[in-house]
């Protein structure tokens, strides 16, 4: 099937429409105009500006460690939900377990979050832990909702290939540990290292659940940048974003040529 | 009896990071607001559904979300769908690329896209100034905080999303259908309605669910593109918990919320059991 002339000239409106504004943001980052988006000729200081400015620096360090953290953990977590879904056969309540896997991918933002505060709340008044709100709430609720994503991701994977392989190497002698590590894990390993990137990814995006869950210790980036974002424009966030931007884009690069090599 | 002990720190996992929120959450619906540190007492109250009942400025900001959502979701779905045709009928090779760049966005940080359109929309921003430049207006236009504005920066966060299910469809459908239809004379048109626009309307539907389901509680997007009387339901809820400090308020909007969304979120989630 060819694409006619019209299919063609929405695809690209489509995709003139996706990124026009985040080139303009880019763009405009290396403006010296001290209003966004007006162009007062090439200039560097909105990225000196950047540098300077500790409070989003410290808050973008924070993200960066919560987000590493929390992926690894729903790494562990999700990946293991996914080989019990995918490899355990039947087992009790597994309807009810796969329905928990799952329910975090459908709530909205705004009930996951208040939801997740109510259960701090209450686990401090019954438990004493975790006490207070900050930086450990954040990162064990991004761990919750992240988990969830990397769960389907690792299940996926695992349809595709079936369990034939883990039943041959029992067969002949493996016990379900080395049938687990020798072949289990080289399995799903990408699609760990996938749903790591979509865990990361997802908690330094988070808003509004790192808001619910925030005391006032834990001022994310996104929590910084959204406060910032309420009073207006400055053109430290198109010097963010074209950071942001051109670091994504090296490594997006970086991956598809690595894996156009590993085909070619 | 061992696959129990296996299984046993994931039951923990989700009980406690899933199920047991949720449970409190209802918990907290029937509570009574108080002065204090945590703002509420217990109980089994019906006070704050009564006030979503009575007070017809819930029931607006139910409809107000369910109406923003379907919008959306409607919008993402004519401009995605001849997006994946496009994509879907250039050679192989182009795929990737194109998926990346599909996709690329999504990972920009989505708070950076909003500033993106604020610097674009606002008074002094971008349009205002070409407008100007051209001499097509004198005044700046109020762009910023109007519905428009807020349509475009949830088509913008959520396009990606429902260009996928139907990119997914389109290069599994069969190619041997198509050429047997052209084979027997049908024009490009005629087999575009009769085969392929009918085999990928459950993925249409379901980039369409894809969207509307998340927008549907969105907060971030009204609040700072929109126009102080988008109050959807994100909002409210967000103001009853933060500003208001009522928490069994805040927790029965989240609940009549999540009963709006049962009946999309089980259709979404049978279109995805039979693809």
């Amino acid at each position: 099937m060819k694409p006619g002339g019209f299919v063609r000239a929405m695809m690209l409106a489509g995709f003139l429409f996706l990124w026009l504004p985040i080139l303009l943001l880019m763009g405009f980052a290396f403006s010296a105009d001290r209003i966004p988006f007006q162009w007062g000729g090439f200039s560097l200081r909105w990225f000196g500006v950047l540098a300077a400015n500790e409070r989003l620096l410290e808050a973008a360090w924070l993200s960066l460690c919560i987000a590493a953290a929390s992926a690894t953990l729903a790494v562990l977590a999700g990946g293991g939900i996914a080989v019990a879904l995918a490899r355990f056969g039947p087992f009790r309540g597994r309807a009810i377990f796969g329905a928990l896997a799952g329910a975090p991918l459908v709530l909205p933002e705004v009930v996951i979050g208040l939801s997740l505060l109510l259960l701090f709340v209450a686990l401090e008044g019954l438990i004493g832990w975790p006490a207070g709100r900050g930086a450990l709430t954040i990162l064990l609720a991004h761990a919750g909702f992240g988990a969830a994503y990397v769960a389907v991701v690792v299940q996926a994977r695992l349809a595709e290939a079936e369990n034939s392989l883990e039943e041959a190497a029992m067969d002949l002698g493996a016990t379900p540990l080395v049938a687990f590590r020798t072949i289990t894990l080289p399995l799903i390993a990408p699609a760990l290292v996938a749903g790591w990137l979509l865990a990361f990814t997802l908690s330094l995006d988070d808003v509004v659940i790192a808001s619910f869950v925030s005391g006032p210790a834990g001022t994310t980036l996104p929590i910084a940048l959204f406060s910032m974002l309420r009073l207006g424009l400055t053109p430290e966030v198109n010097a963010l974003g074209a950071l942001v931007v051109l670091v994504l884009g090296s490594m997006l690069a970086l991956a598809l040529w690595l894996l156009g090599r590993r085909q070619g | 009896m061992s696959r129990a002990i296996l299984l046993a720190p994931f039951w923990v996992w989700l009980l406690t990071l899933v199920a047991a929120p949720v449970l409190i959450l209802v918990l907290m619906a029937f509570a009574t607001p108080a002065e204090g540190v945590p703002p509420f007492t217990l109980g089994l109250r019906f006070a704050a559904f009564a006030m979503l009942v009575e007070d017809f400025y819930y029931a607006e900001a139910l409809l107000a979300a369910l109406r923003l959502a379907a919008t959306t979701a409607g919008l993402c779905l004519l401009i995605a769908y001849p997006m994946a045709l496009g994509m879907a009928g250039l050679r192989p090779g182009w795929r990737l690329p194109l998926l990346a760049l599909l996709m690329l966005p999504f990972w920009t940080g989505f708070l950076l896209r909003i500033g993106a359109w604020i610097g674009l929309l606002r008074d002094e921003g971008l349009v205002n100034h070409l407008l100007r430049g051209f001499g097509i207006t004198d005044a700046p236009l109020a762009l910023l905080y109007t519905e428009g504005a807020m349509l475009a920066g949830m088509v913008h966060a959520y396009l990606p999303f429902a260009v996928l299910p139907i990119f997914t469809a389109l290069i599994r459908l069969d190619p041997a259908l198509l050429e047997a239809a052209a084979d027997l004379g049908a024009r490009p048109a005629r087999v575009f309605f009769s085969i392929t626009l009918p085999l990928t309307l459950p993925a249409a539907a379901a980039g369409f669910l894809l969207v509307f389901i998340p927008a549907a509680g969105e907060f971030v997007i009204p609040e700072l593109l929109g126009p102080p009387e988008a109050q959807v339901i994100g909002r409210v809820l967000w103001q009853e918990f933060f500003q208001n400090r009522d928490w069994p308020l805040a927790a029965a909007l989240a609940l009549v919320l999540l009963a709006l969304l049962i009946l999309p979120i089980r259709w979404f989630q049978r279109l995805g059991a039979s693809a």
